[in-house]
């Protein structure tokens, strides 16, 4: 039998982080998408994409302690994941994040949500929101996964 | 140079005016720092709120010790660069985080080569006295471990979206 390689079926797949450590995380594992056509979105300024043309997206900084920079988040993130059309969103958090998994769930793509590995006692309350819309939840510490509430453990980013 | 950071989101006053008073104690010594929103004016810092990424990753790359709050960021980026680096975990007791998660990033890392753990502001003091004798933390690869990157180009590759009502249902079902 002759194995036929397939090219890697290109898919467009969005990653978002806030900025410091979420996106000192995600770019780590960047890599592993590189061959799909990719936008990277923080909410950082000055931030350079990994790899590609495209510059990062920079989109207001909402935590849970400041509902009106929350808001301006969400109308950023809604605007541009749906012009990309993501097929998968990606995110390691923080609140921002867990919107975008929502948004790209309403556009139907595939959600994938990565918890920092920072969170090694408890999921954080990001990634517990995240949780009921991402197809693939992740946490980066064994303990935490739990095979019955589909979160899984899959090793870390360092 | 000794670089001190403490994010950008929250402030961290009890690590910058520390550092700020060592610094003054070793004006022989060139200390810079990123202090956020902090409210303590350093004096003997060259202190700025936020530098642009670029340029804090040069600073990062001249520095010889890296003096820091517990976040992954600055952990991951010493063990990046192969720089010692001491971090002093945010007290939400305190009210400087919203959370105790950087005392459990203490706990989990602390023991790293390379990382030095200050258990309060007075060790502190101690392991900056020390900084001569410090080694570098062993240095980190750019990327990912190459299993977490085939683990995640498979989720990429072949995770099929289910709809929002599912999901919600699962995570309710199952909590």
């Amino acid at each position: 039998m002759t194995l036929i390689e397939l090219p890697v079926q290109k898919r467009r797949v969005a990653l978002i982080a806030s900025g410091g450590g979420h996106w000192i995380e995600l770019v780590r594992f960047a890599r592993a998408v590189s061959d799909h056509d990719c936008l990277f979105i923080s909410t950082s300024t000055g931030l350079r994409a990994p790899f590609g043309e495209k510059p990062v997206v920079q989109i207001s900084d909402g935590s849970r302690d400041t509902i009106g920079s929350l808001v301006k988040s969400v109308m950023g993130l809604n605007r541009c994941l749906r012009a990309f059309r993501p097929d998968v969103v990606i995110s390691t958090g923080a609140a921002p994040g867990a919107i975008a998994l929502f948004l790209g769930k309403m556009l139907g793509a595939t959600t994938i949500w990565i918890e920092s590995i920072a969170n090694s006692e408890e999921l954080s309350l990001s990634g517990r929101l995240a949780h009921g819309c991402a197809d693939v939840m992740i946490t980066q510490w064994e303990h935490l996964a739990d095979e019955r509430r589909h979160i899984h453990y899959l090793g870390r980013v360092l | 140079m000794i670089l001190l950071s403490v994010g950008t989101q929250l402030p961290f006053d009890r690590l910058v005016k520390s550092v700020d008073q060592w610094a003054a104690a070793h004006p022989e010594v060139e200390v810079i720092a990123q202090i956020g929103p902090s409210r303590y004016v350093p004096k003997a810092m060259d202190a700025c709120d936020f530098f642009d990424p670029e340029h804090f990753r040069e600073l990062q790359e001249r520095c010889t010790l890296m003096v820091s709050h517990a976040g992954v960021g600055s952990i991951v980026n010493a063990l990046e660069l192969g720089k010692p680096i001491i971090i002093l975990g945010r007290d939400h007791l305190r009210n400087e985080h919203r959370n105790g998660h950087q005392i459990s990033t203490v706990e989990q890392f602390g023991n790293l080569p390379g990382i030095y753990a200050a258990r309060d502001e007075q060790h502190l003091i101690e392991l900056m006295n020390r900084r001569d004798l410090m080694g570098p933390a062993s240095r980190l690869s750019a990327d990912a471990p190459p299993e977490f990157l085939d683990h995640i180009r498979e989720c990429v590759a072949s995770a099929r979206p289910m709809p929002l009502w599912r999901l919600l249902w699962r995570a309710i079902r199952d909590r």
